[in-house]
């Protein structure tokens, strides 16, 4: 049930600028938390104001 | 403005508008879509697994440095011999400040490097050469074993390919002779069981092999970097491979790539410090004065409650 | 009435006054809970039935399984993959709650449980990261080992000691988080929803 279909078994890719130094595989994951925070912002959320009720006395 | 809508203590139970919602459905649905997205990631990318270096692989993939640290043992040289609390009282260990918190924790876990690593394996090795030499360093002063294996030692250091050295003069003692003998040891795989099985013959604490194979010189770490592991690369979030490692950690490793951190000899115990005073700040958020007003400041909040505010406009 | 009650009385009411079922299990919610940041405190708790769930096949067929058997190093991957899940949800969760000063109107204790929450989950995947059994798991020993060392805890908590540090995170730690989590999410339902920051003040 081991498909590797896509092998990470190799030394990994680097991107350095100055002290900072983040792999590519962390450097997707910081993106995909940025990258969701954003979107979870923006994307319109769906209202359905017939499910609305007024407040409960 | 209808009063509902109108500004609300945040501590009452709120009155205003409402939406039906299904948690229990929310719930079921997070688990069946995080489940099938974890399974996913799984099946599609693996996980990493680099096996165990071992005692055995250290010594026949790295000889000269196997030999030289077992010296570095036997001559007090080692990271091991020289650290201090839980292990021994060989040094003050790390301070912050006035306050040595390493070396108030005591000896804990006493580890004698020469002994434990290198002497009391050998009680097993029946080669007379062996035999006499651990009779002969057991019956010499320590003043005489340090001479002896600090002899060793340096004419190593000047010679980094040999495993051993001719001794004409007798100026290294029994010493060539002993760690000759534990490489021996070593290459049968025998010293990994003898070291880890010192209190059980059925081990799971393995501080003992662990400690050896750290002081290495080369071996080790030289893994350990060719796979940007090392606390300078920002090994703490990185993983073997070219998986994602953990990148939560990011904050902890960064003070370790710069100054007053990166060259102080008590740069753990000052990075621990820097990052429990920043986690009590974030733990205490609610109540620091600027900080908690910051999400006023910065508005991101109107664009998450964009719908609501709108609403009350309207 | 008896004025000496017992304490399975006392208990039973002052749990069934602090919560009430409608708070503990609404189907409505306020308006106001109309974003999608809102999901990710379920994704995370989604991420942690998932560990739950592929943690306690590893430990059912013991840590050095997942280095001979392929179905082992499939669970390994499962219990990895939500490792990452967990805490890429966890941290958009922590994010979205400074942003909306989460801990007005009194929930300054469900952010210091979300907080804490969120170092005990670092502890346990360190720990779960030491009993990994290969190479890794070594050179994050001998090298967490300083940092522990440096403050004096290194001399109660061996890093390399893997069987300190196994049953700790699959027995403890699990315990303490997940009664944190359960902690921290009866707070919510019992203060609700943190409402909208209004201008003119956050409290």
């Amino acid at each position: 049930m081991k498909f590797l279909a896509i092998d990470l078994n190799h030394p990994a890719h680097y991107l350095t600028v100055g002290p900072v130094s983040v792999s590519y595989g962390n450097l997707v994951m910081i993106a995909l938390v940025v990258a969701l925070f954003v979107v979870a912002l923006v994307l319109p959320f769906p209202s359905h104001s017939d499910d609305d009720e007024r407040s409960h006395k | 403005m209808s009063p509902q809508l109108s500004k609300h203590d945040p501590a009452k139970k709120w009155s205003g508008p409402t939406r039906k919602y299904d948690l229990i459905k929310e719930f079921v649905i997070a688990i069946v879509v995080v489940g099938l997205l974890a399974i996913s990631l799984a099946a599609l990318f693996s996980s990493p697994d680099e096996p165990a270096l071992t005692l055995k692989s250290w010594a026949i993939s790295d000889p000269a440095d196997f030999i030289g640290t077992a010296t570095g043992e036997l001559a007090g040289t080692t990271v091991s011999a020289g650290y201090g609390a839980p292990y021994n009282t060989a040094a003050e260990g790390q301070v912050l400040g006035p306050l040595k918190l390493q070396k108030w924790a005591g000896v804990r876990i006493p580890i004698n490097p020469a002994d434990d690593f290198v002497i009391a394996p050998l009680a097993i090795d029946n080669d007379p050469a062996v035999v006499s030499a651990i009779a002969a360093w057991k019956a010499a002063s320590v003043d005489q074993q340090g001479k002896w294996a600090n002899a060793y030692a340096d004419a190593l250091g000047k010679s980094p390919k040999a495993i051993t050295l001719p001794d004409p003069t007798g100026v290294f003692g029994p010493v060539p002779a002993i760690a000759t003998g534990l490489y021996g040891l070593a290459r049968t795989g025998a010293l990994d069981g003898l070291l880890a099985a010192g209190d059980t013959p059925l081990p799971t604490n393995f501080t003992k092999p662990l400690l050896f194979l750290a002081d290495s010189g080369t071996y080790f770490p030289d893994y350990a970097g060719a796979r940007h592991l090392q606390g300078d690369q920002w090994g703490v979030m990185n993983e073997t491979g070219s998986y994602p490692g953990q990148s939560w950690l990011w904050l902890y490793s960064f003070w370790y790539q710069i100054d007053p951190f990166k060259s102080s000899g008590n740069a753990d115990v000052l990075v621990m410090a820097t990052m429990t005073v920043l986690s009590l700040a974030l733990l205490f958020m609610p109540f620091l004065p600027i900080l908690r007003r910051v999400p006023e400041w910065i508005p991101i909040h109107r664009i998450i409650w964009r719908s609501w505010y709108r609403r009350k406009e309207e | 009435m008896s004025s000496k009650k017992m304490w399975t009385t006392r208990v039973r009411e002052s749990t069934l006054e602090r919560f009430e079922p409608k708070d503990l299990l609404p189907d409505v919610q306020p308006a106001y809970v109309a974003s999608w940041i809102y999901i990710f405190g379920v994704a995370t708790i989604a991420a942690f039935v998932m560990l739950v769930a592929s943690g306690l096949v590893l430990t059912f067929e013991g840590p050095a399984w997942w280095h001979t058997s392929s179905i082992g190093h499939f669970y390994n991957s499962i219990h990895l993959w939500s490792v990452e899940l967990f805490f890429v949800f966890m941290v958009v969760h922590l994010w979205g709650k400074f942003w909306m000063a989460a801990w007005r109107g009194r929930r300054w204790m469900t952010w210091i449980t979300g907080v804490i929450s969120f170092f005990a989950s670092i502890v346990t995947g360190f720990t779960g990261y030491l009993i990994q059994t290969n190479f890794d798991s070594q050179w994050i020993a001998t090298q967490a080992k300083d940092s522990f060392n440096s403050v004096g805890i290194g001399a109660y908590f061996n890093a390399l000691n893997t069987g300190q540090a196994m049953l700790i995170h699959v027995s403890l730690l699990p315990l303490v988080l997940g009664g944190l989590v359960v902690w921290h999410v009866i707070l919510v339902r019992r203060k609700g929803v943190v409402p909208p920051i209004e201008a003119g003040g956050s409290e």
